[in-house]
This record gives C-alpha cells, sequence and structure tokens, in this order.
C-alpha cells in the first residue's frame, strides 16, 4: 500500500510537456508506439481516450490497459548578441494512464478512463535570463472519464461521456527584468494552487466502414481551470510604497483546449496501417490574466495561441504469435505564432518518430513497451510582449521588452504497460 | 520478458546520453567569438570613480558588480577572459569608515512619502566597510573615486595615514599596496594583456559640481598646490596621462582610452531649472520696489567707471509675475561692495549686492540647489527667502563663464588623449559623444529609451553625477563597440534593459 501511495505521489508530481503548449500526448502504450494514432484503431481498452465508440467492438469481456511513460525533455537556450545561455534542469516526468472496458451485451459497454492530457513542468536556473517570464512552473491535470459505448449497428457505433478534470499549478517568475531588493536579491512571485476541477465531455463515432477499413471521430470538449483563491506569495519585494507588492490571493484562468481526431485504419493480412489528424483548438489560450486579490496590478501575459494541426502515422505488425510490432511519425504543429514564443512552453513544430512492441505473457497478459524520440529544428524565436514597468517609477510603464534567442529542444519518451484481458 | 526488459532499458539509457540539447553553433563554443588582435587575458581597468562603479553618492558592493569594467570583463570571459578581481566593499550601504570612524556617508536610495511621492534619501545603516581593514590589492579594477589624472602617479595617494589629513584617498587607502605606492604601479605591476584608462573627468568636475567654487589652475604647473576644486593644468594633465599610457602599453598591452564626456549633460546640472520662483504680479513688483535703488545704484557704477554698461545690463534685477530667475552671487562679477560702502551702504546689504545678479537662461543650477531655493533660512525673517531677497550662493550655480572654462580644458584633455590613442594605436571611446547622444536624443534599448534625465531616465543614478548600473551597462557596450572595431573582435554586448536604475527603499 505504501509503494503505491508513493507511486502515486510520483504522479501527481510529475507532468512533462513535450507536444505543441502543454498537451501531453501520451495516452497509451499501443497508440503512441503508432505515431499516437488510435481514433479508428480497436486495439485495447486504450480506446475509452482514443474513441470510446470504439470500445463495444472489443472482443473481451473485459479489458484493462494500465501504462506510464518516462519523459526526458530538455531545452537549450542562448542568445548570440549577448552570450546569455540557459538550459532547463533535466527531470523525468511520467504521465500515466489506466482504462478498463467492460462489454454488458453485444450491443453496449462500459469504460473508464483517468490520464493526464495536459500538464507542463519547466524549470531554468532561478534568475536566468527569461527570469521575467519564468523560472520554473509545474502544471498538471488529471482526467478521469467514464464512458458509454453503443452499437448501433454492426457497423456504427457512438460514444463518450462526461470528464472530471482536476489540477493544479505552481508557476514562479521574477516581477520584471531588474526590480531588487537593497541587497540585490530578484524581486518574484510564486502562483500556487492544487485542487482546481472543472466537468467536460467527450463523443465519438466509428464506422467500421468494410471488414478490413475502419474511420472514426472523437471530440473531446475545452476544460476551463479556473483558479481562484490561489496563493500568490512575494519575495524581495523593496520596502517601498512604489512597489506595494504583498502576499495575497490570485485568480486565473488556464483553458485546456478542444480537442477534434479524425481518422481511419486499414488492416492488410498482419499489417494494420492508422492515420489519425488532431485539431487542437488552442486560439482559446489568448493570455494567461493573473488578478490579484489585493491592490497589486494586474498582470496579462499575451499568448495568442493559434489552433494547431498534428498529423499522425501508424504502422502495426504482427509478427508472431508472441510479438506485434510497432512504428510511426507524427508532424507536431505548434500553436505557438510567431513573436509570442515564450520560456515557458518553449516548443516549436516537431517531427515524432515512435516504435513498440507488444509481448504476449500468456493469454490473458500482454506487456506494451513505446518510445518516442520528439525531434525539433533550432528555432530563432522571440516573447516580444512582455510589460516593462511594474513597480518602476514612472515613465517606464507600457514599454514592451523583447525576450529571444535560439531555442533547441529534445524529448525522449520510454514507455511500459500492460494489458490485460478476460 | 527478460529481454523485453533489457531493451527498455537500453532504450532509456540510450534516451539519458543523447537528451541533451546541442547548437549547430553554441556560443559556448571556442571561436564562437573572436579576440581579434587583443588578448583579453588579463585585463586592468584604471580610473576613478567611474571605473569604481561609484553610484548614488557612494561605493557600495551591487553597484561594484554592475561597474562597466566588471560588465566588460564578463563578456570578454566569450574571448579568453580571466579572472576579474574589484576591491569590494563590505555591504550595500556604501559608507566608509577609518578605524571604526564613519568619514564618508552611506547610499542614497529613491524613498517615497505616503502620497508616493519619490525623493533620494540616504540609506541608514552603519557601515562596514573600514579603510584600515581592507583586502590588499592589486585588484584588476584599480579605479579610485576622487581620483584626477595626476593622482594616479602621485606616490602616497594611498596612504592610510594620509587619509586623515586630507593628502591620500580612502577608496585608494583601502587597497594600495603600500604606503608610498601609486595606483599606477599597482595596476602595472598586474602585467596586464589588456587595460582601460577613463581618467580626467575630476580633473574639471570639481569645479563643475561645485558652481565654480575652485580656480582654474590653467598656466600653474605645480599640482601639489592645486585645491581639490581647482580645474587641472591641461599640461599637468597631458605629463600624468601620457605616463600611465606609457607604463601600460610597456609590457605590450592593448587597450582603450576613454575621453571626458561634457560635464554639464549629467542631470546634476540639467534637474533645476535656471528659472524656478513663481511670483504673482503684486509680489513681483513689491520685491522690483525693494531692488529699484539696487538696479539705479548700476547706472551710478557705470558714470562712475567702475562697471561696464554691459554688466551693469547682466546685473540689473527684474521680477515678472510668472516664474522667475533667482537671485545669485556670481564671483566673476566686479566686486562693488567696497565703493557700495563707500556711497553709504551698511557692510551687510553691501555685501549681498557687491556681485548680485539674477541666473541667466544659460546658466546651470546644480540639483543640490532644489533644496534652498525658496526657503526662509531664518524664520524670524519671512522676507528673507533664498533666490527672492538672498542670492544664490556661487556654489549653486555653474555660470556660462564657469562653463566655458570647463569646456575649454575638457577639450584640452580630450585632444590630448585622442593624440596619445592615436600615437599608441590604442582604441579611443568617444563617451563625450556617447553621453551627448544620451543627453540629446537618448538609446533605444530592448524594453525602453535611455535618457539623462534625474530618476526616470534610466541612465544616472541618485548622485545626478555618476551612472545607474544600466547607465554603465550602456558604458560597456559603448567601450566593446570600439575596442571591437580597434581590434577587429566580436564581443558579444549586454542587453541593457536587463539592468537595474534606481533603488527603491524607505528607511
Amino acid at each position: 500500500m505504501k509503494k503505491v501511495l508513493l507511486l502515486t505521489v510520483l504522479f501527481l508530481a510529475t507532468a512533462v510537456t513535450y507536444a505543441g503548449g502543454y498537451r501531453v500526448s501520451l495516452q497509451g502504450n499501443k497508440a503512441l508506439a503508432m505515431g499516437h494514432t488510435g481514433v479508428a484503431v480497436i486495439n485495447s481498452s486504450e480506446l475509452v481516450f482514443f474513441n470510446p465508440a470504439g470500445l463495444v467492438y472489443l472482443e473481451n469481456k473485459l479489458s484493462v490497459s494500465v501504462g506510464a511513460h518516462g519523459v526526458l525533455a530538455d531545452v537549450s537556450y542562448q542568445n548570440s548578441a549577448t552570450g546569455e545561455t540557459a538550459m532547463t534542469e533535466a527531470g523525468v516526468g511520467t504521465p500515466f494512464y489506466a482504462y478498463v472496458s467492460y462489454q454488458a451485451n453485444d450491443w453496449l459497454a462500459f469504460g473508464l478512463g483517468i490520464y493526464t492530457p495536459y500538464g507542463s513542468t519547466v524549470a531554468y536556473e532561478d534568475d536566468w535570463a527569461g527570469s521575467h517570464l519564468v523560472n520554473n512552473i509545474a502544471l498538471q491535470a488529471i482526467f478521469v472519464q467514464p464512458s458509454v459505448s453503443i452499437k448501433l449497428s454492426d457497423k456504427f457505433s457512438v460514444g463518450g461521456g462526461p470528464i472530471y478534470a482536476t489540477g493544479g499549478v505552481n508557476f514562479n517568475k521574477n516581477l520584471n527584468r531588474t526590480l531588487v531588493d537593497l541587497d540585490g536579491n530578484r524581486s518574484e512571485v510564486t502562483l500556487e494552487q492544487t485542487g482546481i476541477s472543472n466537468w467536460g465531455w467527450t463523443a465519438s463515432a466509428m464506422l467500421k466502414a468494410s471488414e478490413n477499413l475502419t474511420v472514426g471521430a472523437n471530440y473531446r470538449s475545452e476544460i476551463v481551470l479556473s483558479a481562484e483563491d490561489g496563493d500568490a506569495t512575494f519575495e524581495n519585494i523593496p520596502n517601498s510604497p512604489l512597489t506595494p507588492f504583498s502576499d495575497t490571493t490570485f485568480s486565473a484562468d488556464l483553458p485546456l483546449p478542444a480537442e477534434l481526431t479524425m481518422g481511419l485504419s486499414y488492416k492488410h493480412n498482419d499489417f494494420l496501417f492508422a492515420f489519425d489528424y488532431n485539431m487542437t483548438y488552442w486560439s482559446a489560450y489568448e493570455s494567461l490574466a493573473v488578478v490579484f486579490g489585493n491592490d497589486t496590478p494586474d498582470s496579462v501575459l499575451l499568448r495568442n495561441y493559434r489552433d494547431a494541426s498534428t498529423y499522425r502515422f501508424g504502422l502495426q505488425y504482427e509478427a508472431s504469435e508472441s510479438f506485434t510490432l510497432r512504428g510511426g511519425y507524427y508532424f507536431d504543429e505548434s500553436p505557438v505564432q510567431s513573436g509570442y514564443f515564450a520560456p515557458e512552453t518553449p516548443r516549436n513544430d516537431s517531427n515524432g518518430y515512435t516504435a513498440g512492441l507488444t509481448f504476449k505473457v500468456g493469454d490473458r497478459l500482454e506487456i506494451d513497451a513505446s518510445f518516442l524520440y520528439l525531434q525539433f529544428d533550432e528555432v530563432d524565436a522571440s516573447y516580444d510582449y512582455f510589460v516593462e514597468g511594474s513597480g518602476g517609477p514612472a515613465g517606464l510603464i507600457n514599454q514592451y521588452s523583447s525576450f529571444g534567442g535560439t531555442y533547441k529542444s529534445s524529448v525522449f519518451v520510454p514507455g511500459l504497460g500492460i494489458t490485460y484481458k478476460l | 520478458m527478460k529481454n523485453t526488459i533489457k531493451f527498455m532499458i537500453g532504450l532509456l539509457a540510450i534516451g539519458l546520453v543523447s537528451c541533451e540539447p546541442e547548437f549547430e553553433n553554441a556560443v559556448t563554443d571556442e571561436g564562437f567569438y573572436d579576440a581579434g588582435d587583443a588578448d583579453f587575458s588579463n585585463y586592468v581597468s584604471l580610473g576613478n570613480s567611474l571605473t569604481a562603479g561609484y553610484a548614488d553618492g557612494a561605493l557600495y558592493r551591487s553597484g561594484q558588480e554592475d561597474s562597466y569594467p566588471n560588465i566588460m570583463a564578463e563578456q570578454f570571459g566569450f574571448v579568453g577572459g580571466g579572472d576579474f578581481t574589484q576591491p569590494l566593499t563590505s555591504d550595500n550601504l556604501g559608507g566608509l569608515l577609518l578605524g571604526g570612524q564613519q568619514i564618508l556617508g552611506n547610499r542614497l536610495v529613491l524613498s517615497a512619502d505616503e502620497n508616493g511621492n519619490p525623493f533620494p534619501a540616504p540609506l541608514a545603516g552603519t557601515p562596514t566597510t573600514d579603510v584600515t581593514t581592507s583586502a590588499t590589492g592589486p585588484f584588476n579594477n584599480m579605479g579610485v573615486p576622487g581620483a584626477k589624472s595626476y593622482h594616479l602617479v602621485t606616490p602616497g595617494y594611498g596612504s592610510v595615514a594620509g587619509v586623515a589629513n586630507g593628502t591620500a584617498n580612502p577608496w585608494y587607502a583601502r587597497f594600495a599596496t603600500s604606503e608610498s605606492s601609486t595606483v599606477l604601479a599597482d595596476a602595472a605591476s598586474l602585467n596586464p594583456t589588456f587595460f582601460s584608462l577613463w581618467i580626467g573627468n575630476n580633473d574639471i568636475l570639481g569645479y563643475a559640481t561645485s558652481g565654480g567654487s575652485g580656480v582654474d589652475q590653467t598656466g600653474n604647473l605645480d599640482p601639489s598646490t592645486y585645491g581639490g576644486n581647482d580645474i587641472t593644468d591641461p599640461n599637468v594633465f597631458a605629463a600624468a596621462y601620457s605616463a600611465q599610457v606609457d607604463a601600460l602599453v610597456a609590457g605590450g598591452a592593448k587597450g582603450v582610452l576613454l575621453n571626458i564626456p561634457d560635464v554639464t549633460s549629467i542631470p546634476y546640472f540639467t534637474t533645476v531649472p535656471p528659472r524656478s520662483i513663481p511670483l504673482d504680479a503684486a509680489t513681483a513688483g513689491a520685491v522690483n520696489a525693494q531692488f529699484a535703488l539696487y538696479n539705479g545704484a548700476l547706472g551710478q557704477l557705470v558714470a562712475g567707471g567702475f562697471i561696464s554698461p554691459e554688466e551693469a545690463a547682466i546685473r540689473a534685477i527684474n521680477f515678472v509675475e510668472g516664474v522667475n530667475y533667482p537671485i545669485m552671487t556670481d564671483v566673476d562679477l566686479t566686486d562693488v561692495t567696497a565703493i557700495l560702502i563707500g556711497a553709504g551702504l551698511d557692510s551687510e546689504t553691501a555685501a549681498l549686492l557687491g556681485q548680485l545678479r539674477q541666473v541667466k537662461s544659460d546658466d546651470l543650477v546644480v540639483l543640490t540647489a532644489s533644496s534652498v531655493l525658496g526657503t526662509v533660512p531664518d524664520p524670524s525673517n519671512p522676507l528673507g527667502i533664498v533666490g527672492v531677497s538672498i542670492p544664490l550662493t556661487n556654489q549653486f550655480v555653474l555660470t556660462s563663464t564657469e562653463q566655458d572654462r570647463v569646456a575649454t580644458a575638457g577639450a584640452a584633455y580630450n585632444a590630448i588623449i585622442e593624440g596619445l590613442a592615436a600615437a599608441n594605436e590604442l582604441g579611443y571611446g568617444d563617451m563625450k559623444s556617447a553621453l551627448s547622444e544620451v543627453a540629446a536624443n537618448g538609446a533605444f534599448y530592448n524594453g525602453g529609451v535611455l535618457t539623462s534625465t534625474y530618476v526616470t531616465g534610466g541612465a544616472f543614478s541618485l548622485d545626478g553625477v555618476h551612472p545607474s548600473p544600466r547607465g554603465y551597462a550602456f558604458t560597456a557596450n559603448t567601450i566593446i563597440d570600439v575596442i571591437n572595431t580597434t581590434y577587429n573582435a566580436s564581443i558579444p554586448k549586454v542587453d541593457i534593459g536587463t539592468y537595474g536604475t534606481v533603488t527603491l527603499h524607505n528607511n
């Protein structure tokens, strides 16, 4: 029991961004090995996430999939004009998932999923060059999703369910580029709240167009995590009525954007080809507006994300009775627009290369392994909308400064899971 | 099963080792930046308060860390620069002790009253930096606040014993290698491969900030007879300066010589306007009636041949409705005190009128005058108002005549500096033009515009004379530009917007 608790704490404490924005596309080892396709793949209870409509087509009475990924993500930063460099502190994030599906009868199935589709953990060295934008951030969200799947005909089913999302955030940044206390310590603020929750929903459909061709679509609604009465802690503030920052509460809205997925799979002998198209409605993320409980001036960090597409391709090959091999590729478009590249989610377009396998241990148990290498080009980018002057003498207000340079990210994600079928 | 686990561990290991993202051309790679023809492995800076990192009327630790030589040394680190040591003070208060007794005040901070109106105030606290107990040099940063050109070659300038009797400098006495050493000898003993020299500012600055209280010593070749507020003779300057350049280049070092900015473009002289006395029509008329006798006497002084008609015109007092020029004592006017006494005036009134005029539009009223203008020093005499019935004393106004003396000497120094830079093939930093540009048009940077406006402009600290950290960062960038051009180097510059300006604090 102790071990389970420890493990749970570990899971809750870490989740690392690696996709566009703070979406973490690691919702199943089987799917990830195939480029994170799955909206039209009838494989396991991973369908709770990818397409609950498909649950009713699973062959087993009970199907359980549990797994986790180890995310090794790093970001390097440099500015050739000034020589400044930075590197995020290496950490291992462990997004996880657990899905159960149950066939009630030949036209009705139920499912339950717990997964972590959004999160971000980025930590730079304190007071680094971009510390006025972020020193460190930890954002976690866990989704709990009961589902129902109904077969309307032999070829067509629908599914869906409510989503309960719970999350927390811890965000530390310096107030601006220069404000210090008497001894030169940089003035900073920490925003923290846990246990923020809200509801959303998902709906999906699946069409078995022919014996070999399956088509699917899935929509997951936007869920806004609204922090209210969170803790805003100010440190190293000058003792001056000109810098009226004191510990208070804060409220802020963080949208977890809606996502639409459409795709197909085609089976040929021992091969299965899958294609998914994701549209993530990132335009919901216009700004991170923090409203403080006292006279402290509100802080608005413009984001102006745009909707972003992801194109996913996967291939599965049943090599033997015991082994199934998988591979995949995806192109992940960044939601960040030019001039809004902030170091707390420093992501440009990326190419994901995936591979994995399933090893059957007897009739009921399968071990799923996957590996993702996410390739980023180095990118010259900047965030041009930091408002200077909060707390400074008059005359410096409402002046934007730019923070930019060259960024290079690297992400490796090994994953391991089990599937149990009864 | 076993194999699968091994496979996964293998993948994990691959991930761990190859995880760190690397740039195609990393700024930390050898050769990304180029030292050009210079060797920055041992950089030594010589100069005065500007080089030391003095700000807010004091030398304090965090200010020293933002000195322009220290900022430059950090950037030199990209092109083979070595360690750069500074004679850091013990605290951020800035005051200085001599044998436990405080001899110099703490730094200024920007305080604010309950309505949010800001004002500079000395930071409270007991300083811990003592002249007698500090670390011994030499240090890479040999900037000595208060030093004039000839001080760098004056033996005994770092004598602790000499501090008490005023013949030595307390800051240099902190880290002089011996009682008799010179700043130059200590610097040369470090065998610099690269140096910067910025000296001569105080050879005119003391005269200027004291409102011309000193003497223009042009023609007097013996600096041992100079007072603290005097203008140094250009030949004395030339001798001292060329000795310094000779000693520094003797070992083959490259370097940069920095010229003397126009001191009158700093906020100490530009913050208090020449016209500062608001009067309504009735009061102006009443004040003018008080000066009617004086204005009348001026005509008689011209008739008597004591002053020229031009001087009479300069001396005439006239207040009007609106904002007026305050009255002042101008020591360059003919002193007519004795004549007025002879004409029957009491000696007190005669002395008041002896060298009296109103401030003119081309005079510069110093920052510290703001604390006396319009005040009533004697509460028993409510009519005794500074600027209206009590003249501003000489120390508060740098007249146009005095400005000319400063400018003439400054131009002579700069010609010498430029000549020596050319003769020794050293970099020549035109700091005068750089500062003039900031004062006239401001300097754009990432996030704002740097100007010379007091407090809000960002370039200057609260003493109105010395730069803020942002001003020093601008200085460092200006010099790095010169070095890059002179020595074909490509040293990166700093983002001056990341450097602070004034410190906010209420005691």
